[in-house]
C-alpha cells in the first residue's frame, strides 16, 4: 500500500475579470500517492495550468480543499505557502527560469538560500550533488547563456530536486526543446522516478505524456479521464534508436 | 532566511550589474561629495574668520568717537569732534574694574626710507600696553617698553611686510629708518599676522610710542584718537564695555552715549560668523538638493530594475522567497548603493576640499559631523527611496511575475 501524498476535493478556481467570471476549474477531485509519475494533459484553456498552479501552491483555490502531505494547504496564509513551496515542491518550467548572469551552481543553490537549514558548505555540497544527479556537474560554473537548452533544463531540474521536495512539478518541461533533447530530459525524469521521486508533469504532447505511468486529461476545468498508462515508453531505450546529434558542446 | 543571506543576495545582484550599480551610485557620490566639500569650505571660512578675530587680540574693546553724532546734530568734519584724550586712557585703566590693559592709538601715515628703499605705510602711536592687548610678539629684536613711551624716544617696531619691502635680506634690528625724514631706530620686527577680517594686511604697519608719534608726526590739527582696551575675561567684557561708556560720559560733561562708540571683538566676530554661517547654509542646501536628486535617481533605477527583474522576482518567490525576503533584498540593494556611494563621495569630498583648501590657502576643516550627517543622510535616502520600488517588487503576484515577458 502506497502512501497518500496529496488529495484535492471539489477544487475550483474562478478568475474575476471585471464583470466576467471565468471558471478555470469547476471542481476537481484527485488523489496522488507517493512515487507516482503522472502526466496531466489537456488543450490550452482546459484548466491544466490553473490546476498545476494550485498544486504547486503558486496560487490559491477559490473553493475546495487541498491536502498535501497531511497539511491543509487551502487554508494557509501567503507566508506559510512560501514555506511549502520552498520545502515540499520542486518546480521545472517550460522556459527554465534560471537567473541570468548567475552560475548553474548558484541557480541550484537558490532554493536553499531561502531556508534556514543549511550552512554554506552544506548548500554547496547538496547543489553539486543535484547537478551530479542530472549529469552536468562539469557545467557548474557556467552561466545559463553558455548552456544549451537541454543543459539549462537539467540545471532547472537540479534546482527542483535540491531541497528534496515531496514531489516535482514540471510545466511543459520539453516545450522549448527539440525532440532528442526532450527525450533526454524525460530520461532524467524517469531516472528520478526510479529513485522514488513523485513527478507531476503537465504537457499537451501525448508523446511526452506517454513516458508517465498515469495519464490525467483535463477539459473545461474538469478531469475527463484518469487512467493508468498500460506500457509507458522508456526514454533511455528511445534514445538509443534516435540518431546521435553533434550538439551539446 | 537570515538577514546575512539576504545581504549576500543583494550584494551579488549588485555586482552582477556593475554599470547600472555605478551609474546609480554616481548621483549619491556627487551629492555626498558636494555636501562634504561645501560644509568643509563653510567651516574653513568660519575658521578663518575666527582666527582673524582672535588675531586682533583677546577680549579686546575698541573705544572711538562717533564723529557724525554731535550734540547739535550738525555733521562735523572728521576729527574735529574727537573728545577722547590720553587722560581718558589712564582713567579707563585705573578706574574701570576688569580692565587689564588700555592704550591710546594714534593713526598716521608716512613715507619710510632706508638707504635707497621707500615704503609708504601707516604709523601707529601706541602705549606699550598695546602689544599685550593685540597679543603681539617679535620675530626678531625687541618690543619697545613703557619707559620709551614716557620719554618719547624715537624707536619703532615694524611689521613683516614693511621689513621685507624696506630691508629685503638685511636684518632691520637696530637700523635707523626715516619716517617723514625723522630718524627712528627699529627695535624689532613683529611676528606676521596675515590679513585681518576686513582683508587688509596686518603686517603692513609701523608701531611707535604714541608720545613720539604725537609730538613728531602728528600735526596739532589731526589728533584722531582711538582707545584699545583689553578686559580680563570674556565674561567681563560686557560690564567693562558699559563701565567705560559711563566713565567717559561722566568725564566729558554734556555728552550722550551715542557720541562714544564702544565696540567689542565679539560683536565683530558675531557679524562675521553670521555671514559665514549664512554662506555655509546656502552652500549646504545647494549640495543637499543634489543629494536629493541623487536619491531620486536611486528610486528611478530601482523602479526600472524592479520592472526589469519581475521574472527574477517570480522565480525567487516560486522557489521559496517570501515577501519579506524580496522587500529586504531590494531595500538592501538601495541602501548598499547609497552607502557605497556615500563612502566614495566622502573620499571624493575630502579630496575636493583639500584641493580647494590648497589652491585658496584656506585651512579647510572636514568635520566629523559632516561625515556622519552625509552617511546618515545617504542611508536614509537609500531606505526612503528604496522602499517604494521594494514594496512594489514584494507585492507582485507570483503567477503574473512568473509569466511576465
Amino acid at each position: 500500500m502506497q502512501k497518500r501524498l496529496l488529495s484535492t476535493e471539489s477544487l475550483t478556481k474562478t478568475y474575476i475579470m471585471g464583470e466576467i467570471h471565468v471558471h478555470a476549474l469547476r471542481g476537481v477531485d484527485l488523489s496522488i500517492n507517493s512515487g507516482e509519475f503522472i502526466a496531466i494533459m489537456g488543450a490550452s484553456g482546459s484548466g491544466k495550468t490553473t490546476f498545476m498552479n494550485l498544486l504547486g501552491c503558486l496560487d490559491k483555490a477559490s473553493t475546495g480543499t487541498y491536502i498535501l502531505d497531511e497539511i491543509a494547504v487551502h487554508a494557509m496564509s501567503d507566508s506559510e505557502l512560501t514555506l511549502i513551496r520552498n520545502e515540499k515542491i520542486g518546480y521545472v518550467f517550460q522556459s527554465f527560469y534560471l537567473l541570468p548572469r548567475t552560475t548553474a551552481l548558484e541557480n541550484v543553490e537558490l532554493p536553499m538560500l531561502y531556508c534556514r537549514k543549511c550552512s554554506l558548505h552544506e548548500r554547496h555540497q547538496k547543489a553539486m550533488h543535484a547537478l551530479d544527479v542530472v549529469g552536468i556537474k562539469d557545467r557548474a560554473k557556467h552561466f545559463p547563456n553558455q548552456l544549451s537548452g537541454g543543459q539549462q533544463q537539467r540545471v532547472a531540474i537540479a534546482r527542483a530536486i535540491v531541497n528534496d521536495p515531496v514531489f516535482l512539478l514540471a510545466d511543459e518541461p520539453t516545450g522549448n526543446l527539440d525532440t532528442r533533447t526532450s527525450i533526454e530530459v524525460m530520461a532524467v525524469f524517469q531516472a528520478l522516478h526510479k529513485q522514488g521521486k513523485t513527478i507531476i508533469l503537465v504537457t499537451h504532447e501525448t508523446d511526452i505524456a506517454n513516458y508517465a505511468d498515469r495519464l490525467i486529461t483535463f477539459r473545461d476545468g474538469r478531469i475527463i479521464s484518469d487512467k493508468v498508462n498500460p506500457n509507458p515508453r522508456i526514454a533511455a531505450d528511445d534514445l538509443k534508436t534516435l540518431p546521435k546529434m553533434d550538439e551539446e558542446d | 532566511m537570515s538577514i546575512w543571506g539576504i545581504i549576500r543576495i543583494a550584494l551579488k545582484s549588485l555586482t552582477r550589474n556593475k554599470t547600472r550599480t555605478f551609474l546609480t551610485m554616481l548621483g549619491i557620490i556627487i551629492g555626498v561629495a558636494a555636501v562634504i566639500t561645501m560644509l568643509a569650505i563653510g567651516q574653513g571660512a568660519k575658521k578663518i574668520v575666527e582666527d582673524q578675530v582672535n588675531s586682533m587680540g583677546t577680549n579686546v574693546i575698541m573705544v572711538t568717537t562717533n564723529f557724525s553724532q554731535s550734540s547739535s546734530n550738525v555733521r562735523q568734519a572728521a576729527g574735529s569732534g574727537n573728545l577722547l584724550e590720553v587722560a581718558d586712557v589712564t582713567a579707563i585703566r585705573d578706574q574701570v574694574e576688569g580692565v587689564l590693559y588700555a592704550s591710546p592709538v594714534f593713526n598716521s601715515w608716512g613715507q619710510m626710507k632706508f638707504e635707497g628703499n621707500n615704503w609708504r605705510t601707516g604709523v601707529m602711536g601706541v602705549d606699550a600696553d598695546y602689544f599685550y592687548i593685540r597679543d603681539m610678539k617679535t620675530s626678531s629684536g625687541d618690543l619697545f617698553h613703557a619707559s620709551d613711551v614716557e620719554s618719547g624716544t624715537k624707536v619703532c617696531v615694524i611689521g613683516k611686510t614693511v621689513a621685507d619691502n624696506l630691508f629685503g635680506d638685511v636684518d632691520p634690528v637696530d637700523k635707523i629708518i626715516r619716517i617723514r625724514n625723522i630718524p627712528f631706530t627699529v627695535k624689532g620686527v613683529l611676528t606676521a599676522k596675515g590679513q585681518n577680517v576686513m582683508g587688509s594686511d596686518q603686517d603692513d604697519m609701523v608701531v611707535a610710542p604714541y608720545t613720539t608719534v604725537y609730538t613728531r608726526l602728528l600735526g596739532s590739527h589731526w589728533r584722531n584718537m582711538m582707545v584699545l582696551v583689553s578686559a580680563e575675561s570674556k565674561d567681563a567684557i560686557q560690564i567693562v564695555q558699559q563701565d567705560i561708556l559711563d566713565l567717559l560720559q561722566s568725564r566729558h560733561r554734556g555728552t550722550t552715549s551715542e557720541q562714544f562708540d564702544v565696540r567689542t571683538q565679539t560683536e565683530l566676530a558675531d557679524t562675521a560668523n553670521s555671514v559665514s554661517n549664512t554662506l555655509t547654509i546656502l552652500l549646504a542646501s545647494i549640495a543637499g538638493i543634489s543629494l536629493l536628486v541623487g536619491g531620486i535617481g536611486i528610486m528611478n533605477i530601482m523602479l526600472v530594475s524592479v520592472t526589469e527583474r519581475i521574472k527574477e522576482i517570480g522565480i525567487r518567490m516560486a522557489v521559496g522567497a517570501g515577501k519579506r525576503d524580496v522587500l529586504l533584498q531590494f531595500i538592501i540593494e538601495a541602501v548598499a548603493i547609497s552607502i557605497m556611494g556615500g563612502i566614495i563621495g566622502i573620499l571624493l569630498g575630502f579630496g575636493a576640499a583639500k584641493i580647494v583648501g590648497n589652491t585658496m590657502k584656506w585651512s579647510i576643516a572636514v568635520t566629523p559631523w559632516s561625515v556622519i550627517l552625509s552617511v546618515g543622510f545617504s542611508m536614509a535616502i537609500g531606505i526612503f527611496f528604496g522602499w517604494y520600488p521594494a514594496s512594489k517588487a514584494a507585492n507582485l503576484n507570483l503567477i503574473d511575475a512568473l509569466r511576465y515577458e
